[in-house]
């Protein structure tokens, strides 16, 4: 991808690279605004969650405090303790960003910064340009809002064993991003088997109970993909995919 | 009493500023290759741990989580794309559940 290559070009490529995020959303956000109205969430203030917020665990965590009495504390706690991820990727595509991008711009398609979006996005080949970007989120903004809105309108009308079955979409399509670079590179195999294990621990051994679920991803994160760093640096100019 | 739109206000606001306080406090190029490597790393570290263990505790029981995360590993590892892999897990879900009484 060239600065050369014009706006327009630019946007339609990251909007086409958006797409399968934006149909892999929709079950997600379906599930969400399944939740939240049958929770007892007016419709209109579902659908705003999922436009301002714009994130899977953080505003599914916030949610259901919501619902369940908590504090504004708690919430804002919670949610930012998990989303605290977003400022590892943020700080990783600042590096991969064109350097020109300016702040305002950064600001704007910084709010579309998600897991799969970032992945989607730390994965091309070479410096990723503003309109690039913008096309990227459009989709997937899109996708998340309007799934929670079928989600939320359609709520009574859908049999349990449907909504149930959903639940497991995200989880689904975070596998299908992970498994293929893991299965091709030996590194990534290993960071993520690392990550999972150290999660398991802290999970699991009472001594580690202590932690919330929030603090024990961000944990888990840094020591897995740490290890990866301290064992198999990648030299510069290099992409993981092609580190072999 | 808390109100549930200020809450929405200030989830939104706390899930915006992870996602651009980075662009405001580090302008320059990381040299570090530990850091850089680091960086490449944390997608796949995040997603796994995201994925597991809770993805067997997604449905609502384990007896249809664990054929449909079968199923999506199984698909992911053919490189099918997000969707295929999320609906496949989805319908495998779905359909073992008609089978447990």
């Amino acid at each position: 991808m060239s600065i050369s290559n014009n706006t327009n070009t630019q946007f339609a490529y990251g909007f086409k690279r958006g797409l399968p995020i934006a149909f892999g959303y929709i079950p997600v956000s379906f599930t969400f605004g399944l939740m939240a109205t049958s929770g007892g969430l007016p419709v209109w203030l579902t659908i705003f969650i999922s436009l301002s917020n714009l994130t899977s665990a953080g505003q599914f965590a916030g949610t259901s405090l919501i619902l369940a009495g908590a504090g504004y504390l708690e919430i804002i706690l919670t949610t930012f303790l998990i989303n605290i991820r977003y400022m590892l990727m943020s700080l990783s595509l600042s590096q991969k960003i064109e350097p020109g991008i300016t702040l305002v711009q950064r600001l704007i398609f910084g709010f579309g910064i998600t897991d799969e979006t970032f992945s989607v996005a730390s994965l091309e080949s070479g410096r990723l340009s503003y309109p690039y970007l913008i096309g990227l989120i459009t989709g997937p903004i899109a996708g998340w809002t309007m799934g929670t809105g079928f989600g939320a309108m359609i709520s009574s009308a859908l049999p349990e064993a449907i909504a149930n079955a959903m639940g497991i979409a995200l989880y689904g399509m975070f596998i299908a991003i992970i498994l293929p670079p893991a299965k091709r590179l030996g590194p990534v195999f290993i960071v993520v088997l690392a990550s999972i294990g150290i999660n398991l621990v802290l999970l699991y051994l009472p001594l580690f109970s202590f932690i919330s679920a929030g603090f024990r991803i961000i944990i888990a994160t840094i020591l897995g993909a740490g290890l990866g760093a301290y064992l198999f640096p990648i030299a510069q100019e290099e992409s993981v995919e092609e580190h072999q | 009493m808390t109100n549930a739109f200020i809450a929405v206000l200030l989830m939104a606001l706390v899930t915006y500023l992870p996602r651009v306080l980075p662009f405001l406090l580090f302008r320059k190029e990381i040299k570090s290759p530990f850091i850089k490597s680091f960086l490449k790393y944390v997608p796949y570290s995040v997603l796994g741990v995201l994925t597991f263990p809770d993805i067997i505790s997604s449905t609502g029981d384990y007896r249809t989580a664990i054929p449909g995360t079968l199923v999506a590993l199984l698909l992911a590892y053919k490189e099918k794309s997000l969707v295929v892999v999320a609906i496949g897990a989805i319908v495998t879900a779905f359909l073992t559940g008609l089978l447990i009484p």
